[in-house]
């Protein structure tokens, strides 16, 4: 890669204890992460897709530190934050933010608009005059009306609220934003909006972008790179239109072909995969390829032996038969 | 599920214990003295230095207590010498002020608070619960407003004050009924229903108040689940919604509420039971607290807590019958 | 000609709520027929849930429900809540969104499914359990015997809809309202029930409703779709004509702002400005207009009504302007 790398993930893994039942008894421990490693160049995006339970929140909330991984390192420009003290990342937090799936619930709803998108500047020893100008630029960057910065978040649409989400990750001019299923929730049309406006503040401020969602249209929509994951691992990772046109995972595959396509007649050519059976779940992995259970083209191999990203049709695969 | 019963038997143990290290750690701290309470106003001081003798008064605090758990489990001997008393398993001690084992004092009076708390217990779930539930199912209409505005108003009455109404009413003026002497409910049903008539209804109408507006407030909850929509497509008759789908699910948490309340009143009622005149514990409890009779005190406080423990384990082994999510 | 299976005409519904009235539903009208399903799709406050609980009669409260629902000639409104008990489960029934809480937690699934049976064809308890377990089987869940003895949290996400799809058709109804069923599931179950519910479809000549806001998942199980905003209905289409040349230009809007996996993706998304409007205030003119980029002044002060496209496919839309479009397009 001829750009700088912003940020480098090497074997993250998050193990949560397991659950404690009514008898505080524990479950099994749950490894949610599994060893995943990328790079992000600055000013890219990286689109993290997997269906529900697949470990791509837990993923990025470690990326930005709001969970410390078991193991594995993430390195932003070079120096590994995953254990740092939460002193010592104080002074790196500012260039690490996060946009969340649901805008109201993640905004505090007894804060008015200022106060909202000027926190995180306060924390960083702002002065209270020059944080509300910039909140105020901050809001007309992303669309809403600067005069409306004494508002609450109830006052505000879905979207809208959305908007206040982003203006306060961009307070401190990050350079990467984890954005966590931020137009999942929104009306269909009101996802084209936030999903240009990020793709322009990218643009404009130089942003880089993991973006997680379990939409695939969106997220080939956004992305340079595209990675999918599946029950903690990443199964397949490339670039965005060479995974899309040539999946080589058999999980990738169908996970495409499920995708229902707006358009009546190309439904009706289509072939799809179906696959069985729900994603299993990570307290109790299947051994070998944790997909094999669900896959299509399982051999005795897949049973047993767990298959590591390799390259494959210039892009990395976890399969033991890439491709057709 | 056998380990869980176990862990669980072992907390109610350790939270008895507990609560009679605290009781008995604030009767040391109290000013007056055990020994002049159980040897009575004509006392010479050498006297007086016996019974405390007598009572292991001399012991330090630490070997009382002792003492007095391993009388529970096992009986102990108080005393020495000619004045040696066997006090049998299970030992809660003497009474000072009448010299009976405090054990036999409870188990006398027991039956009474027992039927007091029960006979009570069943009016106001029925009062309680029809209301609440007539309510839920009404929502904002004019019954509706009516009967939370009854709740409001029984539940702000005093228990004094409604007992001192129904005896004033029933009793005194319409002369319906005699005043309340308890019978036993072996000796003679049907008196002992007469008797604890009024009681039960002084008791359960403050009850039946908090039940009215708990239980209309967790049907409505109920009732508005996804589930209950479920059933209505179905084409079940709205009786079954309500009673199968509804009620079941509504009545869940009013049980935690229940085993609390009818564990606390087991152990007696000390307004209700003055007010009538009812010789339960509540009323032992009364007389031993102004007496500084610290055994009885002791032992009430013990029972009440024991009761109340015991009420929350059986409730919370009932949600693992009521609801199959729920696992021990 | 015999009566559609399902034709509702006119359909609106009211609500009465501390802060006024709300219209959610307005003269909305379309028909069902067996063996073909209708996609109703809007966002959120489009009336298109409402519409659906209002044919199924479920509405409950401070609501007033107005216009015509008749299943398959039978007048289902104006009947009483016993007349129209035998009619729902039984000749029509419904599957929601969330299966976990749609089903009752404390009762097995085998019971849920047996007990409207035995409810609707006054059965025994074992005809009725052993209809539950052969239903569970024919919904595509292994060793139904054994899983009719399990609870609602002891199935998988999906196997919790195809339970609710089990329920549902227990009682052969002709009908099947389908309200937002594969929003709450991932991807790759989604394409399962769509799957099993056009299987079962075709095996019963079932008629469908398909309550969704993804436009996807409308191409794929429709043959005709009712684009639904602000509570009313502004086009009704056969599906190959309202995806080809989608006339409303709410419905265009739509369609143009999806990200698609199946088209390239330099240019920016064209997007609808604006949000969804607020049903409590209810503009006096077309629902849209503020949102639209057509928007006249006769938009803001007159609502258009449904009317004829003209295209032969027999579409309706309710648009000022859409008619005019289709005229301006023909001379060219």
């Amino acid at each position: 890669m001829t750009e700088t790398t912003l940020l480098s993930v090497r074997d993250l893994t998050m193990t949560f204890p397991g659950r404690r039942s009514a008898t505080g008894r524990r479950g099994a421990p749950v490894r949610a992460v599994d060893g995943v490693s990328f790079d992000l160049a600055a000013g890219q995006t990286l689109g993290l897709v997997g269906e529900s339970g697949c470990g791509k929140s837990t993923t990025g909330r470690m990326l930005v530190r709001l969970l410390e991984p078991t193991s594995g390192r993430v390195a932003f420009e070079g120096r590994d934050i995953s254990r740092l003290s939460q002193g010592a990342l104080r002074p790196l937090r500012r260039h690490l933010q996060m946009v969340f799936q649901d805008p109201h619930s993640s905004l505090n709803p007894r804060q008015t608009v200022a106060r909202i998108i000027s926190e995180p500047l306060l924390v960083q020893g702002w002065s209270a005059g020059d944080a509300r100008r910039r909140a105020a630029e901050l809001m007309e960057l992303v669309g809403l009306i600067p005069e409306h910065i004494d508002r609450y978040p109830h006052e505000f649409s879905g979207g809208q609220a959305q908007r206040i989400g982003i203006a306060r990750s961009l307070a401190t001019s990050p350079r990467l934003i984890v954005a966590d299923e931020p137009v999942s929730a929104l009306d269909v049309s009101v996802q084209a909006q936030i999903v240009n406006l990020m793709e322009r503040l990218r643009a404009e401020l130089g942003l880089a972008y993991v973006f997680i969602a379990h939409d695939l249209s969106v997220v080939k929509r956004v992305s340079d790179r595209v990675a999918v994951m599946y029950l903690g691992r990443i199964v397949e990772i490339g670039d965005k239109a060479s995974l899309y046109e040539n999946p080589q995972h058999p999980y990738t595959r169908a996970l495409l072909s499920a995708v229902p396509l707006p358009d009546p007649a190309a439904e009706r050519r289509r072939e799809r995969i179906v696959l069985l059976g729900d994603p299993p779940s990570p307290a109790a992995p299947p051994p070998g390829c944790t997909f094999h259970p669900r896959c299509p083209k399982a051999q005795e191999i897949c049973r047993t032996e767990r298959p590591l990203l390799r390259l494959a049709a210039s892009r990395e695969v976890a399969c033991h038969f890439p491709g057709d | 599920m056998i380990v869980y019963l176990a862990r669980r038997l072992l907390a109610l143990a350790g939270v008895l214990l507990a609560i009679a290290a605290v009781t008995f750690l604030i009767f040391y701290v109290l000013p007056a003295d055990p020994a002049a309470a159980a040897c009575g106003k004509t006392c010479s001081a050498e006297r007086l230095a016996d019974v405390r003798v007598h009572l292991g008064l001399d012991q330090p605090l630490w070997r009382q207590f002792a003492d007095f758990l391993t009388g529970i489990f096992t009986g102990r001997t108080l005393g020495t010498g000619q004045y040696a008393v066997t006090c049998d398993f299970p030992c809660l001690g003497y009474s000072y002020e009448s010299s009976l084992p405090v054990w036999d004092l409870l188990m006398d009076r027991l039956p009474v608070s027992a039927s007091l708390a029960l006979g009570a217990a069943v009016l106001w779930l029925i009062l309680g619960l029809g209301a609440g539930v007539t309510a839920a199912l009404r929502k904002d209409t004019a019954t509706d407003k009516a009967l939370m505005v009854g709740a409001v108003a029984a539940a702000s009455l005093p228990v004094y004050f409604t007992s001192v109404m129904l005896i004033h009413g029933v009793i005194r003026i319409a002369g319906l009924l005699p005043y309340p002497t308890y019978q036993a409910f072996t000796d003679n049903p049907l008196g002992w229903a007469s008797n604890l008539l009024l009681p039960w209804t002084a008791l359960a109408l403050l009850y039946a108040a908090m039940y009215a507006r708990q239980s209309r407030g967790s049907m409505i909850e109920a009732m508005a689940e996804p589930y209950i929509r479920t059933a209505r497509a179905k084409g079940m008759p709205e009786r079954t919604v309500v009673v199968k789908h509804g009620l079941r699910s509504g009545m869940t948490p009013i049980l935690t509420i229940f085993g609390i309340d009818l564990g606390g009143l087991l152990a007696g009622a000390v307004i209700t039971e003055s007010i009538f005149g009812l010789p339960g514990i509540g009323r032992l409890f009364y007389g031993a607290l102004v007496n500084s009779d610290q055994p009885v005190v002791l032992g009430v406080t013990l029972l009440a807590a024991f009761f109340i423990v015991v009420a929350n384990l059986v409730v919370d082994l009932l949600y693992a019958v009521i609801d199959p999510r729920v696992r021990y | 000609m015999a009566a559609p299976l399902l034709e509702v005409r006119d359909l609106r519904v009211t609500f009465t709520t501390p802060r006024g009235t709300v219209r959610a539903v307005d003269s909305v009208g379309f028909t069902v027929e067996s063996g073909r399903t209708l996609g109703i799709v809007g966002e959120s406050g489009s009336g298109k849930s409402v519409t659906s609980l209002a044919v199924m009669g479920l509405h409950r409260g401070a609501v007033e429900v107005g216009g015509s629902v008749a299943l398959a000639g039978q007048e289902l409104t104006g009947l009483t809540e016993r007349e129209l008990g035998k009619v729902r489960g039984r000749r029509m029934a419904m599957i929601f969104q969330d299966p976990l809480s749609s089903l009752h937690p404390y009762y097995t699934v085998g019971e849920q499914i047996a007990e409207h049976f035995r409810v609707h064809f006054r059965s025994g308890r074992a005809a009725a359990r052993r209809r539950a377990v052969d239903m569970l089987g024919e919904v595509g869940i292994p060793e139904p015997a054994r899983r009719a003895g399990e609870y609602p949290h002891q199935f998988s996400g999906g196997m919790r809809q195809r339970a609710m799809i089990a329920m549902a058709l227990a009682c052969e109804p002709e009908l099947l309202i389908a309200d937002e069923p594969t929003t709450a599931l991932d991807v790759t179950v989604q394409a399962q029930i769509l799957e099993l519910i056009a299987r079962l479809q075709q095996e019963r000549g079932l008629g469908v409703v398909m309550i969704t806001h993804d436009l996807g998942v409308v191409a794929r199980v429709a043959h005709e779709v009712l684009v639904m905003y602000g509570g009313r209905a502004v086009e009704q289409a056969p599906v190959d004509a309202l995806f080809a040349d989608p006339a409303h230009p709410y419905t265009r809007g739509l369609l143009d702002s999806l990200p698609r996996l199946d088209t390239a993706d330099d240019e920016p998304l064209p997007f609808i400005p604006g949000s969804p409007p607020s049903l409590l205030l209810p503009a006096p003119g077309c629902a849209f207009a503020p949102r639209c980029p057509r928007a006249a002044e006769r938009c803001t002060g007159e609502r258009p009504e449904p009317a004829a496209y003209g295209d032969g496919t027999g579409r309706t839309v309710a648009c000022h302007f859409a008619g005019v479009r289709a005229v301006e397009e023909a001379a060219r």
